[in-house]
């Protein structure tokens, strides 16, 4: 073979060798198309402790037993004693994730400490935030875990019967829930001598009907106890007299879902995870204007820009950024400027928030804050269950104050009011429905106190939401001559011509909003 | 089912751990429909009716159907999840029943992923 040959050779070896290549990354771009689960960012970058079952078939325990299910309990009611998963779970950290943010381990010892022959261990699964369905979605997804939560709470307290309080609007849940414990009861996992260590521990489901108010922890037991569901004065604290006036621990969904993993994993591994006072991860409930919706579990001490902007993906369609509003009827809205606070107890507090259990709806420029503040406003007064005159009176007058300033009849002086009833409320309600029921009011008076302003001296609502105080006129000169509001005008109240601006007849007009709304240039006012 | 010790437990989690493993159990494809509140309400429950249907005019015995609860991305629902053994699983999202159907002849029978319609790629084996 001659030289010129084999060096002919080695070329064609190579040409084919560089083939071969480009054909390997034409397939790996053809890959690329679809990314890895952990590449996409909605899913990147979570961190999963509580939803780390959602894939599992809810129905089938065997699929949860598979994913190390029930042996936490099992370590908890063989190896341990009380005082030690007590102490994991205060080195843990872990805090209740219904929104108040008590330490759960703290909250186990009070219980475990007071005298009583029989105790009750309970679960908030109660979830009525407008906006908010962490809650749901764990039942849903992976109720085994709240079982063995509560098994394990049970053990540290010393309680032998529990109660799952779970709304009725949630049928799916109730249902994966009932299925949950007839399967764990047949092995054993509920009921007497669990994995024949002498502990016995029964469960129940009791469905609420709705009211807000039974999310509150002594509405709730008296509404378990067959009483309407309405707060009484604390203390006596649940841990000393809570259902039927024995020493009770009463724990939201997500923190039970914890449990499991923190006596698996240890209180030190789950410590290591979060910020400094607030330990773990969140799951919140992401919603409203946000390209992507749903669950979201980040550990705590994750900005909020990167749980909206970068797990969200934004506020869609070339909206703007306005607020987030954290912890529904009971939180308050935090504005742009304070869009890089981290989430964690105290850091949301601090900047006129509240963590909440989870809810967190996302608002563009088109929503008016003071028509925010009214519909949370209209939401606790229609939840107040009337036991308190602050409440029951006050968010009332608040209310009509803010239906008021919409209408365009606000007065100088109501900014004055709302602030003095809200201060009143606050100090003198009795559970907590009322005395963070302002919250909405006062977080938005914090940050839009303009929007307010403009509503009630000028007459004008900026974000063009609130009907009374819009003409329904067309600017001629910003009019683009589209068309798309009188395409979709409901009540034929539009007359438009190609290349004419539109003109919006006032005797047809029913103040929809939907051409406002859709209106691209920002020319009806 | 008898009543489980601490090494049933054990025990059980491997037995099924095992099964799971789709070349061990004669399954050569497991489908995830994810049903939660949520997913049934984008109209996953019509999407999980029309799987059936194709996996029963296919006449295949080693497809498995299981249902979970919410996958994360609520607004991307119905979500479906497609595993073939040996083979990345890919997560499909915003399905209807004709997706469906399209889906199971393209990437179940015919084991080409459908790119206009998947979310993204799960690594571990299901």
């Amino acid at each position: 073979m001659s030289e010129n040959n084999s060096k002919a050779e080695e070329k064609t070896e190579e040409i084919a060798e560089e083939k071969v290549e480009e054909k390997e990354q034409e397939k790996q771009k053809e890959e690329k198309v679809i990314p890895y689960l952990e590449d996409v960012p909605f899913f990147g970058f979570q961190k999963l402790i509580v939803l780390k079952n959602k894939g599992i078939d809810p129905e089938l325990i065997d699929e949860y037993i598979a994913q190390d299910g029930y042996q936490a309990a099992a370590k908890a009611l063989l190896e341990m004693t009380q005082e030690e998963i007590i102490a994991e779970m205060k080195t843990s950290g872990l805090r209740g994730r219904g929104g108040a943010g008590f330490p759960t381990g703290l909250k186990w010892e009070f219980a475990n400490k007071s005298e009583g022959d029989i105790k009750y261990v309970l679960c908030n699964a109660d979830e009525g935030d407008p906006g908010a369905f962490m809650d749901r979605s764990v039942l849903e997804a992976d109720p085994h875990a709240i079982l063995e939560g509560m098994i394990i709470a049970a053990k540290a307290v010393g309680a032998h019967q529990g109660y799952i309080y779970c709304r009725a609007e949630y049928p799916l849940a109730i249902k994966r829930l009932n299925i949950a414990i007839s399967q764990a009861t047949e092995y054993g996992l509920l009921g007497n001598d669990i994995f024949g260590s002498g502990f016995d521990f029964h469960l129940e489901i009791y469905q609420g009907a709705g009211a807000f108010v039974c999310g509150e922890e002594t509405a709730l037991m008296h509404s378990i106890e067959g009483k309407r569901g309405m707060p009484r004065p604390r203390p006596p604290f649940p841990a000393h007299q809570g259902l039927w006036k024995k020493p009770t621990v009463l724990n939201n969904v997500e923190t039970y879902a914890n449990v499991p993993q923190i006596i698996l994993n240890g209180g030190k591994w789950y410590a290591g995870i979060g910020t400094e006072t607030s330990k773990g991860t969140k799951v919140f409930a992401l919603t409203g204007t946000v390209k992507n919706i749903g669950l979201v579990e980040v550990p705590m001490g994750t900005t909020l820009r990167t749980i909206i902007f970068d797990i969200g993906g934004g506020v869609p369609k070339k909206k703007k950024f306005k607020a987030v509003q954290l912890g529904g009827p009971s939180g308050g809205c935090i504005s742009e400027a304070f869009i890089d606070t981290p989430v964690d107890y105290e850091s949301i507090a601090k900047v006129g928030a509240i963590m909440g259990s989870g809810g967190m709806i996302v608002m563009d420029n088109q929503t008016c804050m003071v028509d925010m503040a009214r519909f949370f406003m209209d939401f606790v007064q229609d939840e107040s269950c009337g036991k308190c005159t602050p409440c029951r009176e006050g968010t009332r007058r608040m209310l009509q104050i803010l239906e008021k300033i919409t209408r365009g009849e606000g007065e100088s002086g109501d900014i004055e009011t709302l602030e003095e009833l809200s201060e009143v409320i606050k100090d003198a309600a009795l559970c907590g429905l009322g005395q963070t029921g302002p919250n909405p009011v006062l977080s938005t008076l914090q940050y839009f106190r303009d929007e307010y302003e403009a509503h009630i001296f000028e007459k004008r609502c900026p974000a063009k939401r609130c009907p009374a105080l819009l003409e329904f006129e067309v600017d001629e000169e910003k009019c683009i001559k589209c068309g798309i509001c009188f395409k979709q005008c409901p009540t034929e109240a539009i007359t438009w011509e190609k290349k004419q601006p539109a003109h919006i007849d006032k005797e047809k007009c029913i103040k929809c909003m939907t051409c406002i709304t859709n209106c691209p240039s920002d020319a009806i006012f | 089912m008898a009543r489980l010790t601490a090494e049933d437990l054990i025990k059980l989690k491997e037995k099924v751990k095992n099964e799971n493993a789709l070349s061990k159990d004669g399954y050569t494809v497991k489908i995830t429909v994810h049903l939660g509140t949520c997913g049934i309400a984008a109209g996953g429950d019509v999407v999980y009716e029309a799987l059936k249907e194709e996996i029963e005019e296919s006449k295949r015995d080693d497809i498995k159907v299981v249902i979970s609860g919410c996958a994360g991305m609520c607004s991307s629902e119905p979500n479906v999840t497609i595993g073939r053994i040996g083979e990345d699983a890919v997560i499909y999202r915003d399905l209807d029943a004709e997706k469906m159907r399209k889906i199971f002849q393209g990437h179940v029978l015919g084991g080409e992923i459908l790119n206009d319609y998947a979310m993204a790629r799960i690594k571990e084996p299901v």
